[in-house]
């Protein structure tokens, strides 16, 4: 980039009295960056950003602002010594004679924000004082020796780096990388032979695992991305609005689980696999309508009830696992589930003592029945076939600016989880109670049924 | 797979400085012999079967929302199910759960400590977990009091040795997965505060996290410096497959909507797709002009786009299947921390130094 005749272009200028050399303005820096690197203004405007952030260019009158200014600004390039690359670690000890010496130039030229730095360091640093002190002056007296031109350039590449090194107040440093990694990991890994013995074991397994042919499971992938095509908000424009875009949360509402009639786009969403049906609320409530006129409402219970095992909290498994087998699973219960004898046999077996993942192999088991029968009935059933032709599309929004403006004036505030949350479980709870077998004796007894 | 070793213990059979050497040999025949396996169902590349695919049109992606409120470095962030509630937290130690749509702040919690690098939304939208330089990851019960103090209800669940880089909630408020820079990941109950299962394989710091989103639900990836990116069986806490084909530390690791792959965003300023199927990297996602690492990194729904946050201040939409850059994003005015799409995927959310969150659309 320095190059006389390929780099940026540089002229001479004048600043006050003295004529700095090598001067670059920004634009001739971003022009230089788009055509050398082949990429857009915008791209080359964030990467002469980048440059000048990290301090490899440095702007001439704002000093403070570290950004590329595609104009007239003028830039000049940082001298090697004092790149970052170079990797000198900027201790304080140099900052204040850095300090120091300016003070020393001319009292009362240091900012604020430096001149609170200075004050820390008189007081941290007090025992080397004198050594800051003379250093600063022995600088200071060696500058004045250089001619006016160089010193001034000095200076500028001097305080351009402590810019860099020592942001000041407000403004973000390049230079800061965050935390440190607790392990390195450059360093060469201890080989033990438990280490080796583990990855000679991990590899040897990975060697009976088989893979899947890549033109295979690349083929999966536009497929997938095909078929999700019309669904995904960022390909084809959500109707009626992207609510973040027009301010109008019609879309959410449409599409929330306690919807009356669904949006075509969810419905068919819901027949492009099993998992897409139950993992759209709405869409598994569709379902469970389906098995209830089906009198198989047992099974999506039964994986309900055992995924909530599987991920709830640790003390409420033996609870679970009691109400399950009783409900699901022992002979002649109320919702028992049609497994085959092995793995009835297996769960049983294991439920004396329940762990979370007991139920597993019942689980996978309903869950492929569900998947590979009841799926497609649904999809051919009445209901299903009812859904669609009921589900809206809704007409997409086309407002004025005014109605924009006024959109993101009266944005709706919804209503908050924790009450969703909350209505969600009377709801379940209602359910529950509802599905429990009818006990007739009870009835009797408080005279509901009338035998008359 | 930090054991020292116990003489007594190693040997079954022979002297272990004699066969350290021998299982060394066999170890990189194995690796040799399994490249070749993989090798040999390698019969096309992505970008070919990507050919018959229509190219993407221009994108108009601007900053719909800016959230301002966090008075240092945004490090986190979550969204919430009902797709436009999200938290976030800070250097500071301040985590803020934001109604995104209105911009309003809902609830902010002080966390005790400073750095708080991970943060998450509880499936209900009931609580949210963080952690960071506490080497915990505290679950905090939210309200619908404005005035409550949430510290008071705090639960810690998880300790590590070290710091808390991610943590994520399964399929239900009551277990939480955590990885650390302690090299581990692990399985907690909420509840009682009990370590379910821990997952140990990682030589550094591991720094990401990500749940499969199959119907199984059974495994997760993780990332670390040691530039692996792990899969885990969460039920039995073993390694089932390992990618090790970056340069630097691995950031951020997402599943790709099927479940079937993955994508990570690294320091060496690429992201990459890896197949989880075939076992194998399938597309780097890199350009001459972008030399800042990647710290976070997340799909469109449909898994045609993947969006990179970088530390040049830029986000780079990659189209996918073609392994081409679509589109680049400025705004924010220091590196980009973080990084999610939203449930839905009608918008996104970026995170950065600069002490802003922007929304996406």
């Amino acid at each position: 980039m320095q190059e006389p005749k390929s780099g940026v272009k540089g002229a001479d200028q004048k600043l006050n009295i003295t004529t700095i050399p090598h001067i670059i303005t920004g634009q001739d820096i971003l022009a230089w960056i788009v055509t050398k690197m082949k990429v857009s203004t915008e791209e080359a405007q964030a990467f002469g950003t980048m440059l000048v952030a990290f301090g490899y260019i440095y702007p001439l009158q704002n000093h403070k602002k570290l950004v590329l200014v595609p104009d007239s600004t003028q830039y000049r390039f940082q001298t090697p010594y004092f790149w970052p690359a170079q990797k000198w670690p900027a201790e304080d000890t140099d900052y204040a004679i850095y300090l120091a010496k300016r003070n020393i130039r001319k009292k009362g030229m240091l900012e604020p924000y430096e001149q609170q730095h200075y004050n820390n360091f008189h007081k941290w640093m007090n025992y080397k004082w004198d050594f800051i002190v003379m250093q600063a002056t022995e600088q200071y007296k060696a500058s004045k020796e250089r001619k006016k031109p160089d010193r001034v350039v000095l200076d500028c590449q001097e305080r351009a780096y402590w810019i860099v090194q020592r942001p000041p107040r407000r403004t973000h440093s390049a230079m800061d990388t965050g935390l440190d990694r607790l392990i390195d990991p450059n360093a060469e890994e201890i080989l033990t032979f438990d280490v080796v013995r583990r990855t000679n074991i991990f590899l040897t397994q990975a060697l009976m695992r088989s893979a899947v042919k890549s033109s295979v499971s690349l083929t999966a992938f536009v497929k997938y991305v095909t078929t999700h095509h019309v669904h995904d908000p960022f390909l084809t424009s959500p109707v009626p609005s992207n609510p973040w875009i027009t301010d109008s949360d019609d879309f959410w509402q449409l599409n929330s689980r306690n919807v009356e009639i669904p949006t075509k786009l969810s419905v068919d969403r819901w027949a492009l696999s099993f998992w897409e049906l139950i993992s759209d609320p709405r869409g598994r409530a569709d379902f469970k309508l389906f098995l209830k006129k089906e009198h198989s409402g047992e099974n999506m219970a039964f994986y309900e009830a055992a995924e909530e095992m599987r991920w709830g909290a640790a003390t409420a498994i033996p609870e679970k696992s009691q109400f399950i087998f009783n409900t699901f699973l022992k002979p002649g219960a109320p919702r028992w589930i049609n497994i085959d004898g092995r793995t009835m046999g297996l769960t049983v077996k294991g439920l004396d003592c329940p762990h979370r993942y007991v139920l597993d192999a019942a689980q996978t088991h309903i869950f492929l029945l569900m998947k590979k029968d009841t799926f497609y009935r649904y999809l051919k059933s009445p209901v299903y076939k009812d859904m669609q032709k009921r589900a809206l599309v809704p007409a997409p929004h086309n407002f004025t600016d005014v109605q924009l403006e006024a959109n993101a004036k009266n944005r709706n505030p919804g209503v908050s989880p924790i009450i969703q949350w909350q209505q969600q479980e009377t709801e379940k709870a209602a359910a529950a109670a509802a599905a429990r077998p009818i006990d007739v004796k009870a009835m009797l007894a408080t005279n509901k049924l009338d035998r008359k | 797979m930090r054991f020292s070793m116990n003489p007594e213990m190693a040997t079954q059979e022979v002297q272990p400085s004699e066969t350290l050497s021998n299982l060394k040999a066999e170890s990189d025949s194995l690796k040799t012999k399994l490249e070749d396996e993989r090798a040999k169902l390698h019969d096309v590349e992505l970008h070919q079967v990507a050919e018959k695919v229509d190219g993407l049109g221009q994108f108009i992606m601007k900053t719909r929302r800016t959230l301002k409120g966090h008075g240092n470095k945004v490090l986190c962030m979550d969204w919430c199910k009902d797709k436009r509630r999200i938290v976030s937290s800070s250097q500071d130690g301040k985590v803020i759960v934001w109604d995104a749509f209105t911009t309003n702040k809902e609830h902010a919690v002080t966390m005790p400590c400073t750095w708080v690098m991970a943060c998450a939304y509880a499936p209900s939208g009931c609580a949210v977990a963080c952690g960071g330089l506490d080497n915990k990851c505290s679950v905090y019960p939210l309200s619908l009091d404005k005035n409550e103090n949430l510290a008071a209800k705090k639960k810690s669940v998880a300790m590590h040795t070290n710091y808390l880089s991610a943590c994520s909630f399964t399929n239900s408020d009551m277990q939480i997965l955590t990885s650390s820079g302690d090299g581990t990941c692990a399985l907690w109950d909420v509840e009682s505060g009990q370590l379910l299962q821990s997952f140990h394989g990682h030589a550094a710091d591991v720094l990401c996290l990500d749940l499969a989103p199959s119907e199984t639900g059974n495994t997760f990836v993780s990332g670390g410096c040691d530039k692996k990116a792990n899969v885990w069986d969460m039920r039995s806490g073993q390694c089932i497959q390992s990618f090790e084909t970056h340069e630097s530390d691995i950031n951020s690791v997402r599943y790709y909507p099927s479940g079937d792959a993955f994508a990570s965003g690294s320091d060496d300023a690429t992201c990459r797709l890896y197949d989880l199927r075939a076992d194998r990297e399938v597309a780097i996602y890199s350009k001459e002009s972008i030399i800042f690492g990647a710290s976070s990194v997340d799909f469109s729904l449909s898994g045609r786009l993947l969006f990179g946050g970088y530390n040049d201040y830029t986000i780079n939409v990659w189209d996918v299947l073609k392994g081409t850059r679509v589109s680049i994003l400025f705004g924010h005015e220091n590196r980009v921390s973080t990084l999610r799409v939203s449930p839905d995927g009608t918008a996104f959310c970026s995170g950065s130094w600069d002490h802003t969150l922007r929304i996406w659309a």
